[in-house]
């Protein structure tokens, strides 16, 4: 018997990945598909609640609309990630996040 | 508490999901991360189809498995991969580390804490989603449209403009 708790700790562990990626991994291109782990988290968490929670139809809908409109945002998230990340290629030839700090104070 | 097929299906997804994640993380070859990232990526599908979420399942294998992973190996090619032998040694990982299981186990305590108000495992048609998506959300659905333009073009503008006119 599936609960929602099944589906909220799968998506807390997706998502503490997702963090430490971001954070323990240098290359830019690795820390973007970190990101894209903590929104599939999100993703997961979301359709834990349509699915299991006490609701309308129409709410139910309501959450499987909003993870429509999170994967339309992380594809074009990803669009242009993928573009600056190859721009700074060309520039510096690197893409280790440590090299970049054009934008540090 | 018995193991019921829809369980055991849970726990394989699951696995595969968290698996693929943590490949993503680990790897020392950034294209086995890019294949961990699709093993995750198909792993939450499976959760979507648990979910009875069909449309979603679908749309995940076709846009994180088609395209998204695609992608991101088309980044990989076209930025030197030598490089990254040892970039997973970050000096901060042990930080990173303590950070995400903090996190883990306060979200984890929380739900495991708290009950929500649950029903049983309910799904949605394909008409039903339609029908919300194209009534009552149209206007965010099209505002979405927009945005996935203005990336594309975004996208196509930065790589191509070198500052030089023609």
């Amino acid at each position: 018997m599936i609960e929602l708790a099944h589906f909220q700790v799968v998506s807390a562990a997706l998502f503490a990945i997702g963090i430490y990626g971001v954070l323990a991994r240098r290359s830019a291109v690795l820390i973007l598909m970190s990101i894209e782990l903590m929104l599939n988290a999100v993703n997961v968490n979301l359709i834990g609640f349509a699915a299991f929670g006490d609701f309308t139809e129409g709410q139910r809908a309501l959450g499987q609309v909003l993870i429509i409109f999170v994967i339309t945002i992380a594809a074009a998230e990803l669009a242009l990630a993928i573009a600056i990340i190859l721009r700074l290629y060309r520039n510096r030839s690197t893409v280790n996040v440590d090299e970049i700090s054009l934008m540090k104070w | 508490m018995p193991i019921t097929p829809s369980l055991a299906l849970f726990y394989v997804v699951g696995a595969l999901a968290l698996g693929g994640a943590l490949v993503v993380v680990m790897s020392r070859n950034i294209v086995y991360a890019a294949f961990g990232l699709l093993a995750s990526m198909i792993g939450v599908a499976g959760l979507f189809l648990l979910a009875f979420a069909e449309f979603l399942a679908l749309a995940q294998i076709l846009i994180y498995g088609g395209a998204v992973v695609i992608v991101i190996l088309f980044a990989l090619m076209l930025t030197r991969i030598e490089d990254f032998e040892n970039l997973s040694d970050h000096p901060q990982w042990p930080v990173a580390a303590l950070v995400a299981i903090a996190v883990f186990g306060l979200i984890a305590a929380t739900v495991v804490g708290t009950t929500a108000a649950a029903s049983d495992r309910q799904g949605l048609s394909f008409t039903a989603l339609g029908r919300n998506l194209f009534t009552e959300w149209a206007v965010a659905f099209e505002v979405a449209s927009l945005v996935l333009l203005v990336a594309l073009i975004g996208a196509v503008v930065l790589v191509r403009g070198g500052g030089s006119r023609d």
